[in-house]
């Protein structure tokens, strides 16, 4: 397999959100403004890359039984890293993700690329493959993230071009089910009319 | 009453699946049968319950006390994870019965984010233990309701029509978004 393919495998074919369905605990409570959304996305994928660096450094080291946990601990080091720093340097994002900061380390997504790819293949490839499942799961955080700020107070990344108040539901919990809902949907069509 | 507070606030207002969206994947993956939604949800509410009890005895006496709080996360998943382990090995030997109903769910806790969610919140809220093991108990009892009705729909769901784009996935996180604006008709009550 290419490297450009590895890249590009969890971007489209294999987007962690819109065709695995994993990690959606993030994806749905922190997508309330495409800024907030963004910003979720890139710190998993700050993770999703040095996870899979780390572990596939270490995977000869690390005996076979004890590989779940060995993850675990290296994925918790780094998320605790993560959150030092955002804590340090980016109060305000720090506040608006709350506590899916520290939830990043039971992500679904990191232990599926770290199990799947990192645990059977070599640095460069491994980080490779975190980049792009880290590319695909930004890309459908901020996605969603833009429709729901969109239709529920009609703004864009913070900047007002629709006058009135906008459908109000969508910026609270059950308009973030609901948008997911369909622009998954939507993806399937389009994926599937174009047929990638 | 300040209990009750808690505990309707955690069932109802503050859902831990409908408004947090902690524990979305055992949601949408399990709640096909109300069956193994009750399963699902029992197991989480024992777990959560004794994982509250060791969090608070694990914050505020070992890592409060040697001012090592920034290793809350790493500390709390390698607890959890242990605690996981432990109860199966006891159950399986002290009630096979009760082993058996929650069997296949138990290895899933460790990963569940509402277990870890739930732990870091009653940190955040400065809980005493007895609120702390209150608060997990009827957040648990919250994820059973809604697991429960929302397989209830489900079950209803297989047999309608749909377009193809929406089967699956797509019309579960409409349902659970209808379901989650019925839960909003709580706030407001505590």
């Amino acid at each position: 397999m290419g490297k450009i393919q590895i890249l590009t495998r969890g971007i489209i074919k294999d987007n962690p959100i819109f065709v695995l369905l994993l990690g959606l605990c993030p994806t749905l409570g922190t997508t309330s403004s495409a800024m907030n959304g963004l910003g979720m996305g890139v710190a998993t994928m700050f993770i999703l890359v040095l996870a899979n660096i780390v572990i596939s450094i270490f995977k000869d080291v690390i005996p076979n039984k004890v590989r779940i946990p060995a993850y675990i601990v290296i994925i918790t080091t780094l998320v605790t890293v993560l959150e030092l720093l955002i804590k340090a340097y980016m109060p305000g994002l720090n506040s608006a993700l709350g506590v899916f900061i520290p939830l990043i380390a039971v992500n679904c997504i990191v232990f599926a690329r770290v199990e799947a790819f990192a645990s059977k293949n070599n640095v460069v490839n491994s980080a490779l493959d975190g980049l792009g499942a880290g590319l695909g799961f930004t890309m459908a955080l901020t996605l969603l993230g833009v429709v729901r700020e969109m239709l529920g107070t009609g703004m864009f990344f913070g900047y007002k071009f629709i006058e009135g108040d906008g459908v109000l539901i969508f910026v609270l919990a059950p308009g973030a089910f609901i948008a997911l809902g369909f622009l998954i949907a939507i993806f399937r069509k389009v994926a599937k009319a174009t047929s990638i | 009453m300040e209990y009750l507070i808690i505990i309707i606030s955690a069932i109802f207002v503050n859902n831990i699946i409908l408004a947090q969206f902690l524990g979305i994947c055992p949601f949408l993956g399990v709640s096909s049968r109300v069956t193994t939604s009750v399963g699902m949800g029992a197991a989480v509410t024992f777990v959560i319950t004794i994982a509250a009890l060791l969090v608070y005895l694990l914050q505020y006496y070992i890592l409060v006390p040697l001012g090592i709080e920034y290793m809350q996360t790493i500390a709390f998943i390698l607890t959890i994870a242990v605690m996981v382990q432990m109860v199966e090995i006891i159950l399986k030997k002290v009630s096979p019965s009760l082993y058996r109903a929650l069997g296949v769910f138990l290895p899933l806790m460790t990963t569940n984010c509402a277990i870890l969610g739930v732990a870091i919140i009653l940190v955040q809220k400065e809980y005493n233990m007895f609120e702390s093991v209150v608060f997990a108990s009827s957040t648990g009892v919250g994820f059973t309701v809604a697991m429960v009705i929302f397989a209830g729909i489900r079950e209803r769901l297989d047999l309608e029509d749909l377009p193809a784009g929406m089967k699956g996935a797509p019309i579960a996180l409409v349902t659970a978004g209808i379901l989650a604006m019925a839960f909003m008709g709580f706030s407001g009550v505590v």
